[in-house]
């Protein structure tokens, strides 16, 4: 077999390994419940699932409590089911956390109360709002 | 009143560098087509279209930065992006912060470059500047914004604020103009992002010249030649983008609190992978170069880089990464016409090499083992692979968006651990690329069988073995695979300082660019390994609390609270938060926040007290950036003060909340790193319950938790701001207030005015109280004071040690140097060739 072909099976073989990860490390969006399904067979993997704040009528975040030491809170997520789930983030409250539109968490299920989200993502408002026009100039 | 001429004139200039960039194009068709006699024409006429493209090119940048630097709020570009009390140097990253801005930062440096090679070819003006005017076409049209129906091609820059937001305000008048624009990004008013996007851009712009080469050479039947000319140009954007790489990574460690260098986010992945591309494109050229093997393989990468770099323009400015990324770009809606251009160039290119692919010359003779072309090869392998493992999970968001538009559903995401995921491969792979680097240059200047291979690496091979020996004892390297990559490290960096001070013994420095970047690159693997696998954050778990979860228990707590002025152990030191500061024009350290009150105008505030040499109570003094809070953290060790580090915050309404600034303590050996995550907001307290204190004057009592001292009353003659009458009684309670090592006077007042009474109470932000003078009892000699709490002042902190940190910036440094020789050498050659007339 000549040298070329070897490296080229070489090449293909790192190939497919890297396809192969990529597709088994990638993480998928969930709802809490098929979230807490694959919790419940055991797959332990990180998940992505998107959601709002629960908030009350007036627009106030209800759920939000951070712990004594400010370096952690949990808070209630509401995912696009409607499915309210109490998730739990070890890292103090992000500073616009409040104002958000929709919220990532990523992350699994600890047990079947709590979700633990290793990281956060948040979608929020946009920065040009009609009304911050009128109150830059009012 | 609203000044309209000057984004008339930004539009108009938009619209003649769009057309005269296609008749650029069109006559340098006719050029390189033209017979000898009409070929100077064509050429005049062709360079004078360009020129005025480059011309009108430069206003529309004019223009742009003409409505930012004149705070002209009318328009919506600076409304948005800029504001009256940024400096002038951040109005530049002001301009460059849009997108729009963004793309005439490309364009300009495309007409720089286009000039440039102008200037300096002959033969290869016609066919590169094809395709230059034409990339210059579709950059000109992505900020065009002309309306055709329903058809909106580009986003322009120069749309008025009126026009660009529907605010009930313009009805009721149209020409009103904002007083003041919401702001620069404060993450971006830093001094690297003021050279960090025009030193990528230019990277970006670069890739298009060995890009039109190519093309040029494939069109003119010129399959290898096009190398020469293009090599110098490749090499140098390889230097560029790399850089600007580099500068956005030290950009982020400074700026940023994600905690270090690179996220693998997938805009900063955008970008690498074509960089990574670009340097195998490099070094099969300089092959190509040295033994006329792998042009097929140079062209396929050439063309590679320069589509991935459409590509990566593409997913971050699409808005297709949408959630997936911390810092995509809002949506222009102008997905449409960067695919489009993407596509069209992937065209043009798999075009021309189709036709030209059975005449490219190859080599048929099989490399050997023991041949340079064979580790080349291995080595542009290996790194295109790393590129392949990086943009095949960047893609996915793209690929779910490829998926939903044939109405399909993907709920594929992109991996959750991002840093473990894309490590666990680029670690191998750079580990393979320093081995290669240091055999692949042995192979390089000298001819190699087994036995000369041998007898040339088993110097290198022993010394750096007991070089990292020494390494992995002294600085604790325990884990097998950072091991690894010590020993590849310091292999690379011994072999290539062999080759390099042979080369300079035996020639000139001319040729010394490859063992420089490859010493500075396996420098760079050990600081990376060093300063990430072996980061450590030492405020850890240090609340001391115990909670009702078992789970939550097992998890480490990354920050720590530091309340004002309470000394906090963290590992090997102790700390101290200490109060806020401002920086103040012309004074070179901070000054307490807490003696300055703003006047209400723009960044100026009036001095509370004299502050040492530098202003006097009672001044007027600027402030640089009037939101941004550095917060002073004292580092004791053994009780003596070690260093204060200013980590800085702002809190922005505009950008949603609060932005944070890492400070560091940077050592020979490690970096100190320590920024703010939380901090009090004390704008608008929600006071306590009143509670009330009765003490008579010399009496110690205790104030909420403070220790204080009642030091006596005194009867005022005057009280500052307030006019005292015939007849008034003002009275001035003395407090002296401890909290640790801190003694604070407090002095709440009370005034009687015909049986009327004034309290005039203190309020002391970091203690977070207010203290009122509510009442006196003159029979008891008791004074009565209201106290109401808020909390005091504390901020939530994370503090990480990143050891040998400095041996990455040192060896990129050192990479970039090894670029610069390269260049040089390069473009001696081409022009060489050049002026005896060959090309």
């Amino acid at each position: 077999m000549k040298k070329g072909h070897l490296v080229g099976i070489g090449i293909i073989a790192v190939a497919i390994v890297i396809i192969m990860t990529s597709i088994g490390d990638a993480s998928s969006y969930e709802t809490f419940n098929t979230a807490l399904e694959m919790k419940k067979d055991g797959d332990e993997k990180a998940i992505h699932v998107v959601g709002q704040l629960k908030k009350d009528a007036q627009g106030e975040v209800q759920g939000l409590q951070i712990r004594e030491d400010k370096t952690s809170f949990t808070f209630v997520l509401v995912d696009n089911e409607g499915t309210e789930q109490e998730v739990f983030y070890n890292e103090p409250v992000p500073a616009d956390f409040t104002r958000s539109e929709s919220v990532v968490v990523i992350g699994s299920y600890k047990n079947e109360e709590i979700f633990i989200a290793d990281k956060i993502l948040m979608k929020c408002p946009s920065k040009y709002q009609e009304t911050d026009v009128q109150a830059a100039g009012m | 009143m609203i000044n309209t001429f000057i984004g008339n004139l930004g539009h108009m200039m938009t619209i003649v560098a769009f057309v005269s960039a296609l008749v650029a194009a069109f006559a340098y068709y006719q050029y390189y087509k033209a017979n000898e006699l009409e070929k100077k024409s064509w050429q005049r006429f062709s360079r004078i279209a360009f020129y005025i493209h480059g011309v009108s090119s430069v206003l529309i940048a004019f223009s742009l930065f003409e409505i930012i630097y004149n705070h002209r709020f009318e328009y919506f570009y600076a409304y948005s992006h800029s504001s009256k009390a940024l400096p002038v140097h951040y109005m530049i990253s002001s301009f460059w912060e849009g997108q729009e801005g963004a793309f005439i930062l490309w364009i300009f440096w495309n007409v720089i470059l286009g000039v440039i090679l102008i200037h300096t070819n002959k033969l290869w003006e016609a066919p590169v500047m094809i395709v230059f005017a034409l990339v210059q076409a579709f950059l000109v049209s992505m900020i065009m914004g002309v309306v055709i129906g329903d058809l909106k091609i580009g986003s322009s820059p120069f749309i008025l604020l009126r026009d660009a937001t529907p605010a009930p305000i313009f009805e009721i008048n149209p020409d009103f103009v904002p007083e003041d624009g919401t702001g620069l990004n404060p993450l971006l008013q830093n001094i690297w992002m003021v050279i960090h996007p025009p030193t990528l851009f230019l990277g970006y712009a670069s890739t298009l010249v060995p890009f039109a080469f190519l093309i040029g050479g494939l069109a003119l039947k010129r399959y290898s030649e096009w190398i020469r000319p293009a090599l110098p140009w490749a090499i140098f954007s390889a230097m560029i983008l790399g850089m600007g790489i580099l500068m956005g990574a030290y950009w982020a460690y400074v700026t940023l609190n994600f905690g270090g260098y690179w996220n693998w986010d997938p805009v900063e992945n955008a970008v690498y992978v074509p960089w990574l591309i670009l340097v195998a494109a490099v070094h099969t050229m300089i092959t190509f170069k040295k033994s006329s093997t792998a042009l097929k393989t140079s062209i396929v990468l050439v063309i590679l880089s320069f589509i991935l770099v459409l590509y990566a323009t593409f997913l971050v400015r699409s808005g297709v990464l949408g959630d997936a990324s911390v810092h995509s770009f809002t949506d222009l809606g102008l997905s449409g016409q960067l695919l489009i251009y993407m596509l069209f160039f992937t065209a043009v290119a798999l075009f021309f090499t189709i036709r030209a692919w059975k005449h490219i010359p190859t080599s048929e003779r099989e490399a050997s083992v023991y041949s340079r072309e064979f580790w080349i090869f291995i080595g542009a392998t290996t790194l295109g692979l790393m590129g392949f493992q990086v943009i095949l999970p960047t893609s996915i968001p793209a690929f779910n968006a490829l998926i939903e538009s044939f109405g399909g559903i993907s709920n594929m995401a992109p991996p959750a651990d991002q840093i473990e995921f894309y490590t666990k491969f680029q670690l191998w792979f750079g580990i393979a690329l320093a081995l290669l680097t240091a055999v692949g240059q042995f192979f390089w200047w000298q001819k190699m069988d087994k036995k000369a291979l041998k007898d040339a690496l088993l110097t290198p091979y022993i010394v750096s073995v007991v070089a990292s020996a020494l390494i992995i004892v002294a600085a604790k390297v325990y884990d097998w695979k950072y091991m690894i990559i010590v020993v590849a490290g310091t292999f690379t960096v011994v072999a290539n300082a062999v080759i390099l001070s042979r080369l300079l013994k035996k020639s000139t420095f001319k040729l010394a660019g490859g063992s420089l970047a490859h010493i500075g690159l396996g420098m760079m693997l050990i600081g990376i390994m060093f300063s990430s696998g072996y980061s450590e954050t030492i405020s850890i778990n240090m609340s001391g609390l115990t909670y009702s979860n078992s789970w939550e228990d097992e998890l480490n707590k990354e920050h720590v609270l530091l309340w004002i002025n309470k000394p906090t152990q963290m590992k090997d030191y102790t700390v101290i938060y200490r109060g806020r500061q401002k920086k103040v024009v012309g004074v070179p350290e901070y000054v307490p926040a807490k003696i300055l009150e703003s006047t209400g105008n723009v960044n100026e505030a009036i001095a509370l007290e004299d502050y040492k040499d530098f202003f006097k109570k009672g001044d007027v003094v600027d402030i640089v950036l009037e939101e941004n809070d550095y917060f002073k953290i004292d580092y004791f060790q053994n009780e003596v003060l070690k260093f204060s580090l200013a980590p800085m915050s702002q809190f922005n309404q505009g950008m949603g909340g609060l932005i944070s600034s890492p400070d560091s303590k940077i050592y020979l050996n490690k970096d100190l790193y320590t920024y703010v995550a939380a901090m009090n907001d004390y704008e608008d307290p929600e006071w306590k319950d009143d509670e009330f204190y009765e003490a008579s004057p010399g009496e110690q009592f205790h104030i909420a938790d403070f220790v204080t001292y009642f030091d006596g009353a005194e009867v005022l003659q005057e009280v500052e701001g307030y006019v005292l009458q015939e007849g008034d009684v003002a009275v001035r309670a003395n407090l002296r207030v401890l909290d640790y090592d801190v003694e604070k006077k407090l002095t709440p007042t009370f005034i009687i005015r015909n049986n009327q009474v004034g309290k005039l109470p203190v309020v002391d932000n970091e203690l977070g109280i207010k203290v009122t003078l509510d009442n006196i009892v003159p029979e008891e000699n008791k004074f009565v004071f209201k106290v109401n709490r808020y909390q005091k002042d504390y901020v939530v902190m994370k503090a990480i040690v990143k050891p040998y940190i400095n041996l990455l910036w040192l060896g990129s440094i050192i990479t970039l140097m090894g670029f610069t020789v390269a260049i040089y050498r390069r473009f001696d050659e081409f022009k060489k060739m050049r002026d005896k007339g060959m090309e």
